[in-house]
């Protein structure tokens, strides 16, 4: 076992656990914080990978801006106290849940996949960039995108208004 | 590299015109000058749509957007349908005074979101277009913020959400699998993939099963509708309508191409998501129609007769499926199928609107004598409904006809008669609503009024409705010729 190896398992387990701990735990403030650990771990498995370019993207959109946005909008919700209360449909869910994550992991793992023989690319930055907007690459999807934005920009001020 | 901008000039047109309208309505007090702007970028967008029809099959940034008879069909019929939703919102927009450009220029990105995923043949780009049609959508069936139209708004976000999720599952799975993003790429290494290796890879079918959940969402079949009946109640009603018919019709346009061109050989795969189609339009039309006979609320009624009517295109997409690559019935029969309950839907929905403005209520009690308070309106209604249940002289009739012979032809015979069954179900709260109409005592004496705008639309669906059912000659050519998709 490598060192990698371990520092894999290490983030594996924290983040897995995390996540579990942000379905269960009652307090929604404890879940947020616990959903933050998760996307640090995330990001830590990045690096493992070495997609670096990721791994920052990570930390910078969802540990920074989207973890904040969370906690804001929990500080501005009411009734807060009242936690995370459980449905009728809690104990089906959970068993479909269940079975649809034995099913995955059964797919994954009988399935041969093809593994490519190259070797990771560091740093990932510059490819990423020119595989965006360069020769063949993936210009459309990301001019959909800010129409997209445009979108939600426009549904924020319609939604937002006063009655 | 060259762009080949004259390939995307329809939906660069149109988002050109979003965004007049969006600065328009910063000056302008007379907000019907709006609905005429977003109504011309509409044409505009579908004079260029027209140019580009006939033409050779065309792609531009490297096969990641795909301009073939297929898209070009659905382009227009996503224009035409965002055109009668604006004109048939006119009476509904004047009532907030605030926000109708953002109104109009929701509904014209979203048919822009349509328009793309219809034409996009990459991973990335599809699911980013799913994105930008159902984020307009979730808006526009908030949009009236009162606590049925904003639960109705959260609901289908959230569920949106899931299905969203499952569907980066499947694409997840597929591109491990392939490690291509491009639907043609990934078809061409699924059949250079061993056949003992492909049949030992249970992740590619549990990919298609999540992408078919994860298209199954928009298209709102059972197991995925839970969502239809509260959305639709709640949504402002021509976003109901727009959501039953272009929503819907976007999703069979990503189906059948994204199935037809990456699993489409070999047949062995093909055959398996034809019978996975094929199972679920059996249980989706006896669901719908069995739902649909117990409600009392006529949007919701309208909402389970939409599973239902989804059942019965899905039989064009299993026949797709099981015939493989050897298909052409299949794929214009859902077109032709797609085209007639686009106008019908649309028309049932604009003499509801019509309707529910004046007596301000959906329930179909109320609905009472309503042959002699609006006799227009309710022989417009009838036609519609008629045209639901595939009645002579109809467009349904045909569409009808057409996609069960495609069914038939292809050995899904049992499918076909699950299809002609749940018909006969279906005529039961279709004509019960015509019963209530024409045969009930009408509650008050008092004329039922409409605008020019409702009259104007309901006559042009009406139209629509008889020409494609007593002229399909024409139509039949045009879903002929659409039936081409781009595949190398």
């Amino acid at each position: 076992m490598t060192v990698l190896d371990i520092v894999f398992w290490l983030l594996a387990v924290i983040s897995i656990g995390a996540a579990l701990a942000v379905v269960f735990l009652q307090n929604i403030f404890r879940a947020a914080l616990f959903l933050v650990l998760c996307f640090f771990a995330v990001a830590g498995l990045f690096i493992t990978l070495q997609a670096d370019f990721l791994a920052v993207a990570q930390v910078l959109i969802y540990v920074g801006a989207i973890s904040i946005l969370i906690i804001l909008a929990i500080m501005l919700t009411r009734e807060m106290w009242r936690g995370n209360p459980g449905g009728r449909f809690q104990l089906p869910a959970f068993i479909i849940a269940l079975g649809l994550f034995g099913v995955m992991v059964w797919a994954v793992i009988n399935t041969s996949w093809q593994i490519s023989a190259e070797l990771p690319l560091v740093p990932t930055t510059a490819a990423i960039g020119s595989r965006l907007f360069g020769e063949g690459g993936l210009l459309l999807p990301l001019e959909i995108a800010a129409v997209l934005l445009l979108a939600a920009i426009l549904g924020a001020i319609v939604l937002v208004r006063e009655k | 590299m060259s762009l080949k901008l004259e390939l995307l000039t329809p939906e660069l047109s149109l988002l050109i015109f979003a965004l007049l309208v969006i600065l328009l309505d910063l000056g302008i007090k007379q907000k019907k000058v709006l609905a005429g702007v977003s109504i011309l970028g509409l044409l505009v967008s579908g004079g260029f749509v027209l140019t580009l029809w006939g033409r050779e099959s065309a792609s531009a940034f490297n096969g990641m957007f795909l301009v073939d008879p297929f898209a070009l069909f659905f382009k227009l019929l996503f224009l035409i349908a965002a055109g009668l939703v604006i004109l048939a919102s006119q009476d509904y927009v004047s009532k907030f005074a605030r926000f109708q450009g953002e109104y109009y220029a929701l509904i014209l990105i979203s048919a822009i979101g349509m328009m793309l995923l219809a034409t996009t043949g990459e991973l990335i780009s599809i699911y980013i277009a799913l994105e930008l049609s159902s984020i307009s959508l979730y808006i526009l069936t908030g949009f009236l913020k009162d606590p049925k139209s904003s639960e109705a708004g959260l609901k289908y976000l959230l569920l949106g959400a899931v299905a969203s999720a499952t569907l980066l599952y499947g694409m997840a799975l597929v591109f491990g699998l392939t490690g291509k993003t491009r639907l043609t790429e990934i078809a061409q290494a699924i059949q250079t993939i061993p056949l003992t290796t492909l049949l030992d890879s249970p992740a590619l079918l549990l990919g298609i099963i999540l992408l078919a959940c994860g298209f199954g969402f928009k298209i709102a079949c059972v197991p995925f509708q839970m969502w239809v009946p509260d959305v639709y109640e709640g949504a402002p009603t021509p976003i109901t309508a727009y959501l039953s018919v272009a929503s819907k019709a976007a999703g069979f346009a990503v189906i059948a191409r994204f199935f037809y061109t990456t699993f489409g050989v070999p047949d062995w795969l093909s055959l398996n998501w034809g019978i996975l189609f094929a199972s679920l339009s059996a249980i989706t039309m006896t669901l719908g129609n069995v739902i649909a006979i117990a409600q009392t609320n006529i949007k919701r009624m309208l909402g389970y007769s939409s599973i239902a009517q989804a059942g019965y295109l899905m039989v064009g997409l299993a026949a797709v499926g099981v015939a493989s690559m050897a298909d052409t019935l299949g794929r214009s029969g859902l077109l032709f199928f797609l085209a007639s309950y686009t106008l019908t839907n649309l028309g049932a929905f604009i003499a509801i609107i019509a309707i529910s403005n004046k007596i301000d209520s959906d329930l179909i009690d109320d609905y009472t004598g309503m042959g002699s308070r609006a006799p227009l309106l309710a022989l417009g209604l009838t036609l519609c409904l008629i045209s639901l249940i595939g009645l002579p002289p109809t467009a349904g009739l045909i569409a009808k006809i057409y996609i069960f012979n495609a069914g038939v032809h292809y050995g899904l015979l049992w499918l076909v008669v699950i299809g002609v069954i749940n018909s006969c179900i279906s005529a039961y709260y279709y004509l019960g609503v015509v019963k209530v109409m024409w045969l009930g005592a009408p509650v008050s004496e008092e004329k039922v009024p409409s605008s020019w705008a409702l009259r104007i639309v309901l006559a042009l669906t009406c139209l629509g409705v008889l020409v494609l059912g007593i002229i399909p000659g024409k139509f039949v050519q045009i879903a002929e010729t659409a039936v081409r998709i781009f595949t190398s």
